[in-house]
């Protein structure tokens, strides 16, 4: 202790741990600071770097995006992507976990399967992509096996039709997207101390029981930043979306960040997708804040 | 007794059953994609379908092979990923050290902004990023991928080794200090021997992260030289959207080093996916 103090004494070494943080927070003030002043900049102004001497137009560019029909339908075709993505990641994600922690698994066994289930996980969006566009294709194995099964008549159009392609597209996502729940609620569950289990044995208490009481109490924190951190990654989603329907037919999987992508690649709207862009991040910076709050919780 | 023996026999077979539909749920998607990967492009679409290949041919395979372009598909991604894989290291070790061996003004705050900018959507920093680097005529390059994809790899491993580094006994660097060693030198001699553990699931992830990468590569390359294997299957799909053996070949090639990665590493993926959402 005392060893300490005398160090932080010389003053050339309270600078220390700066010089250790400071390449990092070069980087990350280039790569995250500055960018997103100058998106918030960008925003405020008549079009930039397609007009040369851009001017303020103060909130004109929110209010025209707001107001766009197209802009609506993308929040409310995001909602429904992360709502149901989220929900049934957790539930898919809380099920494998607690099958692969089931007892009358030999620990060989549950290896292999715990492998097999985490592959989806592993796949870049742009493979899974075009993987379930040739199972999903009218002529493909899922109508095939659907249709042998007797469960749909004729070729469903999964992914061409306006009715289904959003379900489907969600689908994939959830199908993509539970493994990360599952390894972080299997390592939780391996956690919970046996004593607890045993003594809710002795007072009688049955597993529905137990896992109400002792296993759901002690996986909320993990399910709480599970939950979080995967509504905004998935709010954001661009590549999955892309690469499957490119927001389409017509736009209806338009989501808030192809909606965004198209402004600007496509109609060189940069000032518009800039507002558009910081409307996802408000909307992102609001959640992180409960995230950061529940990480400083634990 | 027996009510309760067959109560068990009754769970026993609905876990098993639970379990066989999970593999088929999660396992089919990537046994099609092989299996058509291994047949002619004529027997895609048979009627009855196939579950197995009537001819198996690695004849998709050879075609990529053959191609010189879509090895560089390949080459690309490995050599981003590789990179921006040892600068993350490297950063978010020295920053790491910063965080868990000092107390500073500041830390609490600047701790919660790196936790904060995991949250910040790449697409409102695609377009500054697109301007920024047409500028510094990095545009199209690997510097434009590299640089970018720190700020998706770096707030996660400054967190993650972090986590690791705090698990380790100020004791013993400071037995390294008192014989007067540098800093540096206690860093890279005692902490990182022994964190290698949490460097190794830290540097897995992050090449998760690049490989997989799809919107910078896609707005910050334009050519098909610069084109990671993500973006290649985008322009194969463009080009000939109808040889689907091929497309998968390419796929199942795009997914290798992250199946091989995680079946020698498993045991550190699974550590660093974990950590991925629950950080201490």
């Amino acid at each position: 202790m005392l060893k300490k103090k005398s160090i932080l004494k010389n003053k050339k070494q309270i600078l220390d741990p700066y010089w250790f943080i400071l390449p990092a927070m070069l980087l990350l003030s280039i790569l995250m600071l500055i960018p997103i002043i100058q998106v918030f900049r960008y925003s405020l102004m008549d079009n930039v770097i397609t007009n040369k001497t851009p001017t303020f137009v103060g909130l004109s560019n929110y209010i025209d995006i707001i107001k766009d029909e197209v802009f609506k339908s993308a929040v409310g075709h995001t909602l429904y992507f992360t709502i149901f993505s989220v929900i049934f990641h957790l539930i898919l994600g809380m099920t494998f976990a607690l099958l692969l922690n089931s007892k009358y698994l030999s620990s060989g066994f549950r290896a292999v399967l715990r492998v097999i289930f985490i592959f989806p996980w592993l796949f870049t969006p742009a493979i899974i992509a075009i993987v379930w566009r040739l199972i999903l294709d009218p002529l493909g194995i899922m109508n095939y096996i659907l249709q042998q099964a007797g469960i749909i008549n004729g070729i469903v159009e999964w992914l061409s039709n306006e009715k289904t392609v959003l379900q489907t597209l969600t689908f994939i996502n959830i199908w993509n997207g539970y493994p990360f729940y599952m390894v972080s609620l299997l390592a939780g569950l391996q956690s919970v101390p046996k004593q607890q289990y045993e003594a809710a044995l002795i007072d009688g208490a049955n597993s529905t029981k137990q896992f109400r009481y002792i296993t759901i109490p002690h996986l909320k924190p993990i399910i709480l930043s599970l939950s979080i951190l995967d509504f905004i990654w998935t709010m954001q989603v661009f590549p999955l979306v892309w690469m499957t329907t490119g927001g389409g037919p017509g736009h209806s999987t338009e989501v808030m960040a192809t909606y965004t992508y198209k402004l600007t690649f496509l109609q060189f709207e940069f000032s518009k997708a800039s507002a558009s862009a910081m409307i996802i991040l408000l909307i992102s910076m609001i959640i992180s804040i409960f995230y950061v709050r529940s990480q400083k919780s634990r | 007794m027996n009510s309760i023996k067959s109560k068990r026999i009754g769970s026993r077979a609905l876990v098993y059953i639970l379990l066989l539909l999970g593999v088929v749920f999660a396992g089919f998607p990537i046994l099609w994609l092989i299996s058509i990967s291994i047949r002619a492009n004529g027997e895609v679409f048979s009627s009855p379908p196939s579950f197995l290949p009537k001819v198996v041919t690695f004849a998709a395979y050879f075609k990529i092979f053959q191609s010189p372009e879509k090895i560089r598909f390949f080459i690309n991604s490995y050599v981003i990923a590789i990179i921006v894989t040892l600068v993350t290291l490297f950063i978010s070790m020295l920053t790491a050290y910063g965080f868990s061996r000092y107390d500073f003004k500041g830390k609490k705050i600047i701790n919660m902004v790196i936790i904060g900018t995991q949250t910040v959507p790449p697409i409102a920093l695609m377009i500054p990023y697109f301007g920024l680097m047409v500028v510094f005529k990095l545009y199209d390059t690997y510097g434009a991928l590299v640089l970018t994809y720190l700020a998706l790899t770096l707030p996660y491993g400054i967190l993650m080794m972090t986590g690791f580094f705090n698990t380790i006994p100020k004791s013993l660097d400071e037995a390294v200090l008192i014989d007067g060693g540098s800093r540096l030198l206690t860093l890279f001699r005692v902490i990182v021997p022994i964190s290698l553990p949490g460097i190794v699931s830290t540097g897995l992830y992050t090449f998760l992260l690049s490989w997989n990468e799809f919107l910078f590569a896609l707005t910050l390359t334009k050519s098909n030289e610069m084109a990671t294997v993500p973006i290649g299957i985008q322009l194969l799909m463009g080009q000939h959207s109808y040889e689907w053996n091929e497309m998968m070949a390419m796929s199942f090639l795009g997914s290798l080093p992250i199946m091989v990665l995680f079946l020698f590493f498993q045991k550190y993926f699974l550590a660093g996916m974990a950590a991925g959402s629950v950080k201490d």
